[in-house]
Parts: structure tokens; sequence; C-alpha cells
């Protein structure tokens, strides 16, 4: 019991922690409102101002939510990848998920087409679909009779991503009157989100990162290489299958509702294995929770920094990102 | 040691492998071998003989073109990864951890095949890996991270995990290869007590002949994808042959202690055109 605990405690805290953060960035932004408004919008039995309750709920709760559970995706599946390919470097869009969905959206924003399905623009649908096509095509590519070929799946992903961005960039030079809409498509962010979004990515999100915490187990023995993991009873072939699939549903869900935002799905990963050890059984839930707490870190400062401008949050997670990174980089050698 | 009578636990029939399962080159010819109970068989052979290729065609890791690998009696490409490898430990010669895992976490990974997916550790689990690591004399060091240990303790670990999957057959790739002459005894010592106490039977490729003779029950030698020779270490280690796989003029014999010795030299140009 006392073993148990230990495992939950930490999880338990970076909930409490999340929560709290949530809750101070609903009082943040181009309005603000004190910790005392808010606490009565959630308060049934002070009736609260209707501006601010639709402010509270409506714009900035739904828009954590979301941008909770889009760093979760992320930070899940960054750490489902680098397991599965024993790569630190690996993050979730590493076998080609964002050059897919940026395919996908450009090719509808170019076109010009805006019929609205399910409540969504085509955008976000197209860079679903987009995200999910490329990772089965490089994992078509790569797979040859269920031999186990991890690393061509990583090398098949990655020239697929080089020539998806390509097709990208050329459909950006083709389409100029355009360019700025692709190029913000492109940096990622959760402006003008709403309860929609959060209910459209909240399944697939859910699904992946509870699939990928019930493969933690093989993902542990596979640190040994595809070889020994067999050895030790692994069915390599069927357990990558899912943890693509798992991974990329999330990340295919998380690049529809945002845009591509980097660095979340690397980093958190790492910090996680760094305060918590290696075994996938803690390290993906945590690595979801402190993705989803980066993230809403991150675009709090993306709607309040420069306000009432929004910095797009792909740039500062860079920003931020790339330097802690490195900074772990020269500091715990041990890890890279 | 061995157990005549009883049948036995793996065994190769005719088996033909090449380095992989679609290429051409034929790698191992016919090749024909049974391993019994309680019984330690060293896989001896120069350099490319097809040592480790043999290893990884009884380990279901590579497709045989032709012949059939039994594991009690029971094709292996028949039953499925994991109840394989309830039965069957494998030892590779070295080993990459991707991440900084504990010692006793590696050693728990020889449970998956007994746990599978979700299943939590069960009382004999813990004892098996406890076991395992005792066994290695690995308590020490449980919780030190793998990729911080030395070459010897690596493959102690990797025994120790081998160990806790609590097979019938172990396959040792070179366990010794890249450890120091105490390692070298302490390992080969470690698992030829254990082969014997709980009647396991082992297959272990090996380059130091004069350990193979002392340590091993058999040899098998391995010349050009061919058994060239299989039987006691005295048989195997003849003169003639020692010349005509190794090149070598190498004589055995048993030193003070009436332990087996091998004195070694290079066979002259003369010697070797007759």
């Amino acid at each position: 019991m006392a073993r148990y605990l230990w495992t939950i405690r930490p999880l338990f805290l970076l909930s409490a922690l999340l929560v709290a953060v949530i809750f101070v960035s609903l009082g943040l932004g181009a309005a603000t409102i004190s910790p005392a408004e808010v606490w009565a919008v959630f308060n049934p039995q002070v009736p609260a101002n209707p501006a601010t309750r639709t402010i509270v709920l409506d714009f900035r709760l739904a828009r954590a939510l979301l941008v909770s559970l889009v760093g979760a995706g992320l930070g899940g599946a960054g750490a489902a990848f680098q397991g599965l390919f024993r790569n630190p470097l690996a993050d979730p869009f590493i076998i080609g998920a964002s050059g897919g969905a940026a395919l996908g959206a450009t090719l509808v924003i170019t076109s010009g087409w805006t019929a609205t399905r399910f409540g969504v623009g085509p955008v976000p649908l197209a860079a679903f679909v987009g995200a999910l096509l490329a990772v089965g095509l490089a994992y078509g590519l790569s797979e040859v009779s269920g031999q186990l070929r991890t690393l061509a799946l990583l090398l098949a992903g990655t020239a697929l991503s080089a020539m998806f961005s390509a097709a990208v960039s050329l459909l950006m030079v083709l389409n100029d009157r355009d360019f700025v809409n692709v190029f913000f498509w492109l940096l990622g962010g959760f402006s003008g989100r709403s309860w929609d979004d959060l209910w459209l990515a909240l399944p697939y999100i859910a699904i992946g990162l509870i699939g990928l915490t019930l493969l933690s187990r093989p993902l542990d023995v596979l640190a040994f290489g595809d070889e020994a993991a067999q050895g030790l009873g692994v069915a390599v072939p069927q357990v990558r299958l899912l943890v693509v699939l798992c991974a990329a549903l999330a990340t295919a869900a998380a690049v529809a509702s945002s845009g591509i935002i980097g660095f979340v799905g690397l980093i958190a990963p790492h910090i996680a294995r760094l305060l918590w050890g290696p075994i996938h059984a803690r390290l993906v839930p945590m690595s979801a929770l402190l993705g989803a707490l980066l993230l809403v870190l991150a675009d709090t400062a993306a709607r309040t920094l420069a306000a009432p401008i929004e910095l797009p949050i792909g740039v500062l997670t860079a920003l931020l990102g790339a330097p802690f990174f490195l900074y772990l980089l020269r500091t715990r050698r041990e890890l890279f | 040691m061995m157990n005549e009578q009883a049948s036995p636990y793996l065994e190769a029939r005719s088996l033909v492998c090449a380095y992989q399962a679609n290429a051409q080159q034929i790698i191992l010819h016919d090749v024909d071998m049974a391993l019994y109970p309680g019984e330690l068989v060293g896989l001896i052979g120069p350099n490319g003989a097809g040592k480790t290729t043999l290893l990884r065609a009884l380990a279901r890791l590579l497709p045989p073109k032709s012949g059939q690998v039994l594991l009690d009696g029971r094709d292996i490409w028949r039953l499925s990864v994991r109840q394989m490898a309830r039965r069957v430990g494998r030892v590779p010669q070295s080993a990459n951890a991707a991440w900084p895992y504990a010692i006793e976490h590696v050693v728990r990974m020889g449970r998956y095949p007994h746990r599978g997916w979700l299943a939590p550790h069960n009382q004999r689990d813990l004892s098996a890996v406890e076991e395992a690591l005792d066994c290695m004399v690995l308590k020490p060091l449980r919780n030190r991270a793998f990729n911080t240990l030395s070459g010897g303790e690596q493959q102690r670990v990797l025994i120790a995990r081998a160990l806790a999957q609590e097979p019938r057959v172990l396959l040792l790739d070179e366990p010794i290869a890249n450890l120091d002459i105490n390692h070298q005894l302490q390992v080969l010592t470690l698992v030829r007590d254990r082969v014997r106490h709980q009647q396991l039977a082992a297959v272990l490729a090996i380059h130091d002949l004069e350990l193979a003779a002392r340590f091993c029950d058999r040899l098998i030698l391995l010349n050009q994808g061919r058994i060239w020779a299989a039987g006691l270490p005295a048989e195997v280690l003849q003169v003639d042959h020692l010349r005509n796989v190794f090149g070598v003029k190498a004589q055995l014999y048993r030193d003070p202690l009436g332990q087996w010795a091998l004195s070694v030299e290079l066979v002259s140009d003369d010697e070797s055109i007759q």
C-alpha cells in the first residue's frame, strides 16, 4: 500500500498544481478578474455577473482546459515515442504527424474551403486527417512482414516530414495571398477556441493517453532493444503498432486543435524522467501532466505578456523551451 | 551432470539458416544438435563460423530456411513470443539501456513473460527476482543504474534477468568476451552451478577454448556453418581439429591441479601446406 501511494503522490501533487495554475490563469488576460470574482463564478451560492461568467467559463476555462488537454497529449505522446525509438530526441512529430497536419491545413487554407462540419471549420479536420495519414504512410513504408524494424519507421517518418514541409513551403509560395494565414497556423495557438473544440479533441487524446499508459510495461522492456524485448516476451510488431496508433491519435487531435506547438512534447518527458525516473507506468502520466502544466503556463504568457496582442504560443514554447533543454543538456550529461 | 535418459529440452534438426530470413547466402548448413537438462554446452569456432547465427535461430529471432528447432518436441515457431520467453532465457553479449533503469527494475523485466501488460507483481514474481539478484551477487547493486555498472556487473545483470524468467533453457552469446579473467571465472562458475542445481540446459558461445574445456560438459565445434565436431571437451579439442579449423598447433593437457589447459601456437606456413 505504501508502494502504491508512492506512485500516486506525485501524480496527485502535480494535478493539484495544474488546477491551481489554471485557476490563476482564469483571472489573467485582456480584462483582469480578481480571484474572488473567479471563485464566485464557480460558487452556485453567489449570483455572478453574466459578463464575468462568460469570460471566465466560455472563453478562459474552455481554452485553459483545451490547452491542458493538448499539452497532455503532446507530453504523453512524446514520452511514448522516446520510449519506442529509444531516442531522447524523439517528439510527438518524429514520424511525420506535424508535416502531414501542416500539409492538410495548408491545402484547405489555400483552396479557400470554409464549409463547417461537426461544429468546426475544415482546417482542424484536414490537419487531423493529414497527421494520421502521414503517420500511417510512414508506418506502411517501414513495415516489412512484421519484422523488427523500428529504426526504419524513424527514418521513413523523418524523410516524409521533410517532403511534407517542402510541399507546404511550395504551396505558401504559390498562394501568397494565404501566406499569413498558413504562417500563423504553423506557429500554433488557441485564440478563439471554445467548448466545441474541447469536446472534439477530448476522446482522441483520452484514448491515446489511456492506451499509452496501458502499454507502459512493454515500453520499459523495449529500452534494451527490439531483440532483447522479444526475448523477454514482448510481441514487438504488435506493441509498436499500438504505441504508434495511440500516440498518433493524441498528436493528431492536438495538432488539429492548435496547430504545431513544438518543444512541449520533447521537454516534458525529459523533465518527468529526471524527477520521477524512467519507469513508463509513471513516466507517461507524469509527462502528460507536466506537458499540460507547461502549456497552460505558456498560453497564459502568450495571452498576457503583450496584451491585447496575443503572441503565438509555438514561438513562446520554443523560445523558453530550447534554452531550458540546452541547460539540461549541459548540466545533466547522464541523460544524453 | 547430464541426464542421459531425459528427452532433450531443445533440439535443432537439419537446420539451415541465412544471415537474414530472406538473404541468399547460407550461414548454417544442416545443423543437428540436442540439449539435455543439466548440461552446459560450449559453442566454439572461429569468427564467422555461425555461432551467433545458431544462437539466434535457437532463440527464435531468425526464421530458418529449412529444418526445425524444437522446444520440448514442439516447433518454436508455433509458440508465441511469450510462451517462448517463459521457457528460454537469452543473454546477449552486451546491452545498452536507453534510460537509466535501476538494476532491480532490469531484473524485474525478466518477469514480463509471466505477468504481461497489466497484472501486478505477485509473490512468485518478487521471489524470482530476489533469487536471481542473489544468485548473481547483485543485491548490493540493486538501486544502481544499469548504465553506470562495469562490463562484468552488466553481464551479471543480464544473466539475472534471464534467470528471473525461470527458463529451462539458457542461451548465452559470448557472455565473457568483454570481461577480465576474474569476472570470466566468476560468471562461468555462477552459470555452471545454476545449470546443475536447477537442471537447466544451457548453450554458451565462447572464444576461450581453455575455459570452454574446463566449464562445459560438452562442446560443439562449428566451422563455416557446419558442425565439425561435437562431444566431450577432450574429444572435440583434438590436435587435428584445432589445426584444421583454427589454424593453430594446440595441445590439450591436464595442468598440475588436474584442470584442462591448452598450449597454443600459430601453425607455421610449411606445416599448414601439408
